[in-house]
């Protein structure tokens, strides 16, 4: 479904990511763990527009999409769930499931997939008028991600859906990711909290400085030696 | 007097509104002063009254066709002068901006002169009596509905449009705002385009009240609706309405006392207020919650 062929994206002079490749097949999760700084929020801004490559491919589904412009890629079925939530802090959170749903023209369409989201997060229901600075951040995180669910994504991409929440809440999100997953919706999910991230994933990939340097199953890579060394902290 | 003077500063003061208004939405969006608003607003002005002397359009039309005559010009100047700089320091959209500024004044001088023409309303113009103390010109009247109109609009643009949807998540977090599909070099031309459009209404307003256009026109207007901008809280929309009113109240109040010192009043004010609250009357504090 998405395929990356050799990518290298530089930020100025520096070479953040130096020959990325991977896959994710249908109805996959699929996870890139690694450490802070080794490239993996810069793979998923890759993959998304908003920082082109320099050189490499990008296929999702069978088209070409390298170097496509950000707005351009969430019409294809891409959607990106940013680092740290991103949400519009002064809009309400109705506003911002409405921009989620920017492209779409069809305003019943779009009514049908608010329900559908607040199934999904009936919380957020709750606080359509709130403005969204003000929601917690756990909140805030479901909102990130129904915001991404309401460009109606084929896959979704999740930067660090864990990032400075509580691990009850955190439990909570993944539980709602797999239920994503399961509903249909392709995940390539980014995570420093590797534990986590693998016992929901199917395939695993590890990066470190701008590379790929292993890669399997995510049951495998639980069980690996070094993975457990480096990532797990057994 | 003072009912007259409140009359006189209200009027004048959404003319401030409607200048700030253009100050405040680009600098929302870009963090850009844009420095050659003052022109587009003495542009506009020359528009209207060519419509009005030359082409003898009915005042309302003059002031739509010099409107969208500076529309094209503010979306031209983006385009032309900040774009190319958008990924340079900030300092370098500044400078250009003043370049624009400087040439576009130089070339309405070129092709007009310097001296000062008048302005003729081609409407009749009446005073109204409302009860004892108060009494409006048509003039007065045509400004404020005109300027209130503008205003009203703008914010049903901005709070219940998609296109200002649009314009507020960019000023918000431009990289998001792509993320949904949003493109934004689309929404900053929108907001050159109706930011300058609402300048160049005012550069015809004021240019019929005081019976007068020049190619210079711009300098004090486009300070005052700077400073009204600022006062209001600059990125404010709300604020750069209340701002410019407030500016054109205490103007026209201050200028009964001590009319010499009525332009140094707007700076003493906005120098108060910036002490009292830096962030200007509605502007937000800065601060990024992680």
């Amino acid at each position: 479904m998405l395929v990356l062929d050799n990518i290298e994206t530089h930020y100025g002079n520096i070479r953040a990511l130096r020959g990325i490749s991977l896959d994710v097949k249908q109805k996959e999760i699929v996870t890139i763990i690694g450490a802070n700084g080794a490239g993996k929020t810069t793979t998923l801004k890759t993959i998304c527009g908003l920082v082109p490559p320099t050189s490499g491919k990008i296929h999702f589904q069978n088209n070409d999409i390298t170097g496509k412009a950000a707005s351009d890629i969430v019409g294809t079925g891409i959607a990106l769930v940013p680092e740290g939530r991103r949400v519009f802090p002064r809009m309400t959170v109705l506003e911002n499931l409405q921009l989620g749903a920017y492209l779409n023209k069809d305003r019943q369409a779009v009514k049908n997939d608010l329900e559908k989201v607040f199934k999904l997060f009936p919380i957020l229901k709750n606080r359509i008028k709130q403005i969204s600075g003000t929601l917690s951040g756990g909140e805030q995180q479901m909102l990130a991600i129904a915001r991404a669910l309401m460009a109606r994504p084929k896959l979704l991409l999740l930067d660090e859906p864990s990032m400075g929440l509580a691990p009850k809440i955190v439990a909570n999100i993944f539980d709602i990711i797999k239920q994503i997953n399961r509903e249909g919706t392709t995940i390539l999910l980014v995570e420093q909290n590797a534990r986590m991230a693998l016992s929901i994933a199917h395939k695993g990939f590890v990066i470190e400085t701008g590379k790929i340097v292993l890669q399997d199953t995510a049951e495998n890579l639980l069980k690996d030696e070094e993975v457990k060394k480096a990532y797990l902290g057994d | 007097m003072f009912f007259e003077q409140i009359i006189n500063g209200l009027t004048l003061g959404s003319t401030y509104s409607l200048i700030a208004l253009g100050y405040t939405m680009v600098y929302g969006i870009l963090e850009l002063i844009n420095f050659a608003h003052s022109e587009i607003y003495m542009i506009g002005s020359f528009i209207g009254l060519m419509m009005v002397t030359v082409y003898k359009l009915p005042f309302v039309l003059a002031l739509i066709v010099s409107m969208a005559g500076s529309c094209l010009l503010g979306i031209s100047i983006e385009k032309a002068a900040y774009r190319p700089l958008r990924k340079a320091n900030r300092i370098a959209p500044l400078i250009s901006a003043i370049g624009v500024s400087i040439f576009l004044q130089n070339a309405v001088l070129m092709l007009v002169g310097p001296q000062a023409r008048s302005f003729p309303a081609n409407f009749s113009v009446k005073n109204l009596k409302l009860g004892t103390f108060l009494q409006i010109s048509t003039l007065q009247l045509l400004i404020l509905v005109v300027s209130i109109i503008l205003m009203v609009g703008l914010h049903f643009l901005i709070q219940k449009t998609k296109i200002g949807q649009a314009m507020r998540a960019t000023a918000q977090d431009k990289e998001t705002a792509q993320l949904m599909g949003i493109k934004i070099d689309q929404v900053i031309s929108f907001t050159f385009a109706i930011g300058s459009a609402l300048g160049g209404a005012a550069g015809v307003l004021v240019g019929v009240y005081f019976d007068s256009v020049d190619p210079m026109m711009g300098f004090f207007p486009g300070l005052k609706g700077f400073v009204a901008a600022v006062l209001g809280g600059i990125g404010s929309i709300p604020g750069a309405m209340l701002g410019g009113l407030i500016l054109g109240l205490v103007e026209m109040l201050g200028a009964v006392y001590m009319s010499r010192y009525k332009d140094a009043i707007a700076f003493a004010v906005l120098i108060f207020i910036l002490l009292l609250k830096p962030t200007g009357l509605l502007g937000r504090r800065v601060q990024e919650k992680v």
